[in-house]
């Protein structure tokens, strides 16, 4: 197997997850997004552990894998927070800071 | 006995015929999470996204497994699908309400953020093909759960505990963030 067939994918799922990101207006939605793009971060790490044969790719994963849990906790809990506080996940809604 | 045994089928790893099957497996898996990721990021029901999620999701485990990282696959699929996506359900569920379905997103919002994507797309690809042309992979033996667990308490044994900390603080900090005072 080649090496760039795996970071290929993992590009391809990377820029969907952008174009979610920037396109979604649901909160919760975005945050999918986000852990689209974590896991092809994830892909790539674990290919160039296979690549150098060195278990630090995985080890590097399963941070990840424990940041991006803790990341949807907090980030589902402003969501919560923002609908109890304005009856709506809207991202596009939320501009008081604009100029 | 049978570790030898299996010692001696290593070779095989790296035969023809198990190429192709991989080859065969990779292509199949590759296809389903770009047609499901494609999918999550542009249906309307935002339950039907997160249950395309679950497809990507398990894409990845599946590819972590090609790769020969068992343990990392079979975390995939109990930290993510396991707990993450009941999470994700759990949000959807509790504002529902508000916005059963993602519709009315912008024509240029959309077409603005679709060339980015294809931006970064393009560089990344550019980069990758330039650098890595027809790079083989080392490595086609799994590795086993021992070997990351030595690594993880001797050499990244100051990340795993800032890791446990950090755990620590997300779990206080949401309970603070969502809780209803």
């Amino acid at each position: 197997m080649l090496l760039n067939q795996f970071l290929i994918l993992s590009a391809v799922l990377f820029s969907i997850g952008v174009y979610g990101v920037l396109a979604r207006r649901n909160g919760v939605l975005v945050l999918m997004s986000i852990e689209l793009i974590l896991n092809a971060v994830n892909i790539n790490l674990v290919a160039f552990g296979a690549f150098r044969a060195s278990v630090g790719g995985e080890v590097f994963a399963l941070f990840v894998i424990a940041v991006a849990a803790a990341e949807v906790g907090v980030g589902l809990a402003m969501v919560l927070l923002l609908y109890r506080n304005r009856r709506s996940i809207d991202l596009t809604l939320i501009d008081q800071l604009r100029g | 006995m049978s570790t030898l045994a299996a010692l001696a089928d290593m070779d095989r790893l790296t035969s023809g015929e198990v190429l192709v099957a991989q080859n065969v497996a990779f292509a199949v898996m590759a296809i389903t999470m770009v047609v499901s990721a494609l999918r999550m990021v542009t249906t309307r029901n935002v339950v039907h996204a997160a249950l395309y999620l679950v497809v990507v999701l398990s894409g990845v485990a599946g590819i972590f497994i090609l790769l020969g990282a068992e343990f990392v696959g079979v975390t995939q699929v109990m930290v993510y699908i396991g707990a993450i996506v009941v999470l994700f359900l759990f949000g959807i569920m509790l504002t529902k309400g508000s916005f059963g379905d993602d519709d009315g997103v912008s024509g240029e919002r959309r077409l603005m953020a679709g060339l980015v994507g294809l931006l970064v797309f393009g560089v990344m690809t550019a980069a990758l093909v330039d650098s890595f042309a027809d790079a083989e992979l080392a490595r086609l033996a799994p590795s086993t759960t021992a070997e990351i667990a030595d690594s993880i308490f001797s050499a990244y044994i100051v990340p795993f505990e800032a890791v446990s900390v950090l755990l620590l603080a997300a779990l206080i900090g949401a309970i603070v963030v969502a809780r209803r005072d």
